[in-house]
């Protein structure tokens, strides 16, 4: 201590022997002795004040370093050493982060680190006397949205605002880009007001998901969650089909010998039960809890959720597989014959019925995001349909053998096909191109797709749940659970993380963290919606019905601009601007026998006119036709007859 | 091994009391929101299609007149009041929330010309066929006393009067525009400008000094107060029948012409006309602005009447009856609800400014509603099948084929003059601009 003392004694009679050099302007302007002494007698005081600190700072690190070395009782030693080793220290931390995340913006925010603490220590040093600064705000203005999280509820690119013709439209772009922002950023933040947390299952070392069974679960779990597993043992009148409702709060269950329930899965109350005496082929509940339909051996038929029929559908004649499409209110149906049948179940009318001719259609699904119907064939491709083209939107080889089931993932980006051939196949249905491939042990059967992308499979008697398998290549299935009888059906309850299994001996739900969508929007489809508000929404629902013709496989093509059809509109326009109508002219012979008067004249004579243009107006359409026909040739591409919202999108024949 | 599985307190999503407000859990995630898109545009098209459904915007005639209604004047400071002079010199006080007439005098003899009130709303001044202008005293009850205040003989007969919009001044015109204190029986000062007489003279409600006048030889001429000679006048083809000053844009008015059309003139470039208002099969006999500027009605001889946006020159509007007869005036109502109209046919009619407006209080989802509903209608309205619905007006069966036969004449001048200039040599023909082709000359 004594000799750190005497070395700042030292430097400060150091500094005091080179003001002693020039005596004499200090005796010429005696404001600089005042000045002089006032800034000695800061230094010393700062001086008193950082060695106090030091020794604070020796104190705490004196118990660890002396016990690493038998260090001689110098503290001055220590404190070197210690000064030394501090900055080595953050600088080998810095090192190592900048090692571990690699860009330079990091470095430079670490290194901008201690640099506000020396201005803080500033700060300090300041006299205490002098009024207090008005501080700015450190943190100014709104927190901040992560560019990430905006980029999840952006739609397409930025505008070009750049294009605008005029300098009116150009301001007002940026104003609406403006806009669109703002709206993106609220909605970002709006995330903070999530209230639930979806599941989860994190394994520690060594340990792995896959082993996990039911019974764990249950284990781990609260008893309202424990209920949520159980099991229907229904041996009579299975293998049994399982669906549930929009908003995940109902249950409907059919075994293939006629026995149909709908109940409401949480509290396991009944709604009906009622048995048929058919075979049920398929079920699907209809927008809401209060209908369904059943594809019966003959005919299809729709039920209140009271059991009581309510229509026969003769068309198609035994459906194979029934699919609704909620936003449209389709009922699309399939049959053995290769017909695809559409169904609006608002008004009761055929929409659609087309010729696949591709077979036996027992395989299908919907695309969530566009309404597309998607279609599994025997000859191992998978086919595309929207009731507004008689032929496939697309058709797709997917595998060397027969599928045996589609499923599209519920953003409708991802497809996975499975077939006879056991490979499981993941399809970027954007770019119709295969991600990843799997061998499945005796092959998948069922497929399906849960809210957060987790496919669940059955194979045999064994339904696997795969995490995520669209964006990564997986090796070992999510979870397992072994069945006594085959899988039928598999479906994954919205809003809540569960899989129901319809298998030989009845229904099975299982519990699957992570599965389910955790915050739903009530405007969509709400668990816990009231009777009223369960009214109230169908009526919305009703007068939001999305018209068939707007089934497209980009189901945002209305909201944008289509300029190769407008700029031919416009060359078109400008060809027939001067064009003349033809003039024909005719003067009617005279007749006897009261035809010769003026008004039967003018008669005929309008008559032969409009006979000629007709003629002329015929010939006209005769050669666009032909000229259409061999455009059509050229770019041999499906256009319907009806008229709808979407013709505008379509290439105009002239 | 840490699991966590989904479980949801039914309590934290169901409302607690019956009382209650039902809680809406809302997610913004686009995955959850299929469709965005379509929806939106169908429920776009639905918008429209109902505010096509609900709009009905004649309200009620005011019916009591005895000859054609010739001016229509606003009440400065009271909504409800309205005051009216027919061609038989009768001026009737109507209560417009009522609809009936509070009080009638006969002013005049002969056609009551022109009305305004005073700015305090304490009286109003009349001036007629018969040369006199008289000052009326109105009380809070709109009650008239029968004898006139004041009473000044003119020496010529007064087509139309205006009030200053805070003093004490009013004009005048008819051989020339006169200005007058209320408290002279001479004009203070007359402007004049060739030997043409005004019909139509307008102060600015904004730059209080100015005034604008249409005269009878197809011009509109300028004024101010503080100089000694008028501003500048425009020479158009054919006359103007009235004008109005944009009561938000100082140096902005509109015309009213008998070529069928409104020309929206900037006061300071005067050579052509910023916007050209054309819709009417007929002349144009009256306009208004409506109080936010934004917009402006026409009272046409077409017996119909038209509204315009201030910047586009296609009208959003038609409004007509079957009994409606040529319209002379019309008027916006002061809190941008209503319009009013007088016609030929003796009556007074009140309209709603927006045709499908809901009228009376609104609950805030209402409000959130209709604001929903505007917007899609805004972003939606370039979609062909939104726009024709949208666009879609029956109209009588003269204006229809009249509007079709201009459009052919139209179509065949252009069709004329392109042939012309294909023929003749290269900038002989020059480029006119549709709305300058009306302007004949400004003179400063």
């Amino acid at each position: 201590m004594e000799s750190s003392e005497n070395k700042e004694k030292d430097e400060s009679t150091g500094t005091k022997s080179k003001e002693s050099a020039k005596p004499s302007k200090k005796a010429q302007k005696p404001w600089r002795k005042k000045f002089f002494k006032e800034f000695d007698r800061k230094k010393t005081e700062f001086q008193k004040r950082a060695k106090t600190r030091q020794e604070k700072k020796i104190c705490e690190t004196q118990e660890t370093e002396l016990t690493e070395k038998s260090v001689d009782n110098q503290p001055e030693t220590v404190k070197n050493k210690t000064d030394k080793k501090q900055p080595e220290k953050v600088k080998k931390k810095l090192r190592n982060i900048v090692q571990k995340s690699g860009p330079n913006k990091d470095l430079k925010r670490l290194q901008h680190g201690p640099k506000q603490d020396s201005k803080a220590n500033r700060d300090e040093r300041r006299d205490p006397e002098s009024p207090s600064e008005f501080r700015k705000d450190r943190y100014p203005g709104d927190a901040p949205v992560p560019k990430k999280l905006m980029s999840k509820y952006q739609r397409g690119k930025k505008l070009h605002t750049k294009g605008a013709r005029t300098h009116h439209g150009h301001v007002k772009l940026v104003q609406n880009e403006k806009k669109v922002t703002m709206a993106v950023k609220q909605a970002a933040r709006s995330e903070r007001l999530l209230q639930e947390q979806s599941g989860f299952m994190i394994p520690e070392d060594g340990e792995s998901t896959t082993n996990v069974t039911q019974s764990d679960i249950v284990q781990a779990a609260d008893i309202t969650t424990a209920q949520k597993h159980f099991n229907l043992e229904l041996t009579q009148f299975g293998p049994y089909k399982a669906q549930y409702t929009r908003n995940g709060k109902h249950l409907l269950i059919a075994g293939s010998k006629g026995h149909v329930a709908a109940l409401d899965w949480l509290t396991k109350r009944l709604l009906c039960e009622i048995n048929v005496m058919e075979t049920v082929r398929d079920i699907r509940w209809l927008h809401q809890e209060t209908m369904f339909a059943v594809a019966q051996k003959q005919w299809t038929y729709i039920y209140d959720n009271q059991g009581i029929e309510l229509h026969c559908l003769k068309q198609p004649n035994e459906a194979l597989r029934l699919e609704f499409l909620p936003y449209h209110f389709l009922l699309a149906s399939s049959n053995a014959t290769g017909y695809l049948y559409w169904l609006d179940v608002s008004v009761g009318q055929k929409v659609a019925s087309h010729n696949t001719g591709l077979g036996r259609l027992d395989v299908m699904c919907q695309n969530p995001q566009n309404a597309v119907i998607c279609l599994g064939h025997p000859t191992g491709s998978v086919s595309m349909w929207s009731p507004n083209v008689n032929e496939p939107l697309v058709k797709m080889l997917c595998h060397g053998a027969a599928v045996r089931s589609v499923a599209v993932d519920p953003t409708g980006n991802y497809m996975a096909t499975s077939g006879v051939d056991r490979k499981m196949k993941i399809w970027d249905i954007r770019k119709f191109e295969m991600v990843h491939s799997y061998q499945i042990g005796c092959g998948a059967g069922h497929m399906v797709f849960s809210q957060t992308g987790a496919l669940g499979l059955g194979k045999g008697n064994i339904v696997e749940v795969y995490q995520d398998p669209c964006r990564q290549q997986l090796t070992s299935p999510y979870m397992i659970h072994k069945l006594k009888t085959t899988v039928n059906n598999l479906h994954f309850c919205p809003y809540e993380d569960v899989l129901g299994v319809g298998h030989g001996d009845g229904f099975t739900s299982l519990i699957i963290p992570g599965a389910g969508e955790a915050n739903f929007d009530a405007m969509e489809s709400n668990p816990y919606q009231t009777k009223k508000q369960r009214r109230e929404a169908e009526v919305q629902m009703l007068l939001d019905k999305i018209p068939v013709e707007m089934i497209h496989l980009d189901s945002k093509m209305i909201g944008k601009v289509d300029m190769k059809s407008f700029v031919e509109r416009v060359e078109e326009n400008n060809k027939i601007h001067f064009k003349k109508p033809m003039s024909i002219s005719y003067e009617p012979k005279h007749k006897m026998k009261g035809k010769g008067s003026g008004r039967k004249k003018e008669q005929r004579k309008r008559g032969v006119i409009e006979e000629g243009r007709r003629q002329t107006v015929k010939e006209l359409v005769k050669d666009k036709l032909q000229e259409g026909a061999q455009g059509r040739k050229e770019s041999s591409t499906a256009v319907s007859k009806s008229k709808g919202v979407l013709d505008r999108f379509k290439k105009t024949e002239t | 091994m840490k699991i966590k599985v989904l479980s949801r307190n039914p309590d934290e999503y169901r409302r607690e009391t019956k009382r209650d407000i039902h809680k809406v859990q809302r997610n913004y995630d686009p995955k959850l929101h299929p469709f965005e898109a379509p929806r939106e545009y169908v429920r776009a098209l639905n918008a429209t299609k109902l505010e096509r459904v609900f709009a009905k915007p004649f309200i009620g005639a005011l019916d009591g007149h005895r000859d054609g209604v010739n001016c229509l004047c606003k009440h400065p400071t009271s909504l409800s009041f309205l005051l009216s002079g027919a061609c038989d010199g009768e001026v009737r006080v109507w209560n417009l929330a009522k609809r009936n007439c509070v009080a009638t005098i006969q002013a005049h003899e002969g056609v009551v010309q022109g009305m305004c009130f005073h700015p305090d709303g304490r009286s109003f001044l009349t001036c007629g066929l018969d040369k006199v202008v008289k000052q009326w005293g109105i009380s809070e009850e709109c009650t008239i006393n029968e004898e006139p205040i004041n009473t000044i003989l003119g020496k010529s007969v007064f087509q139309y009067m205006d009030h200053h919009q805070s003093e004490n001044i009013f004009a005048t015109c008819g051989q020339q525009v006169d200005i007058w204190k209320e408290d002279r029986s001479e004009p203070v000062r007359s402007f004049t400008w060739g030997v043409d007489s005004t019909h139509h003279v307008k102060f600015n409600p904004i730059e209080t000094n100015l005034l604008g006048a249409c005269a009878s030889d197809r011009s509109i001429l300028l004024y101010d107060l503080r100089g000694s000679t008028p501003l500048r006048k425009v020479i158009l083809s054919l006359k103007s029948n009235a004008i109005a000053w944009n009561p938000m844009e100082s140096f902005v008015f509109t015309a009213a012409s008998e070529d069928y059309n409104l020309y929206t003139f900037d006061m300071r470039k005067l050579s052509a006309p910023i916007m050209m208002h054309m819709d009417h099969v007929a002349a144009v006999m009256d306009v208004d602005y409506s109080p936010t500027g934004k917009e402006l009605v026409s009272a046409g001889y077409d017996k119909c009447l038209r509204i315009f946006s201030v910047d586009t020159s296609r009208s959003r509007e038609i409004y007509h009856t079957k009994r409606m007869q040529r319209v002379r005036v019309v008027q916006w109502s002061l809190d941008n609800k209503y319009i009013i109209s007088g016609s030929d046919e003796m009556n007074i009619r009140v309209w709603k400014a927006r045709a499908s407006e809901k009228l009376g209080m609104l609950s805030t989802r209402e409000k959130a509603s209709m604001n929903y509903n505007e917007k899609l209608k805004e972003k939606f309205i370039h979609h062909p099948q939104i726009r024709r619905i949208a666009r879609h007006r029956h109209v009588p069966r003269q204006i229809y084929s009249l509007s079709k036969e201009m459009r052919i004449m139209k179509e065949s001048r252009k069709r004329k003059e392109s042939n012309k200039r294909r023929h003749s040599k290269p900038g002989a023909v020059p480029y006119v601009p549709e709305r300058k082709k009306a302007i004949v000359k400004e003179v400063e």
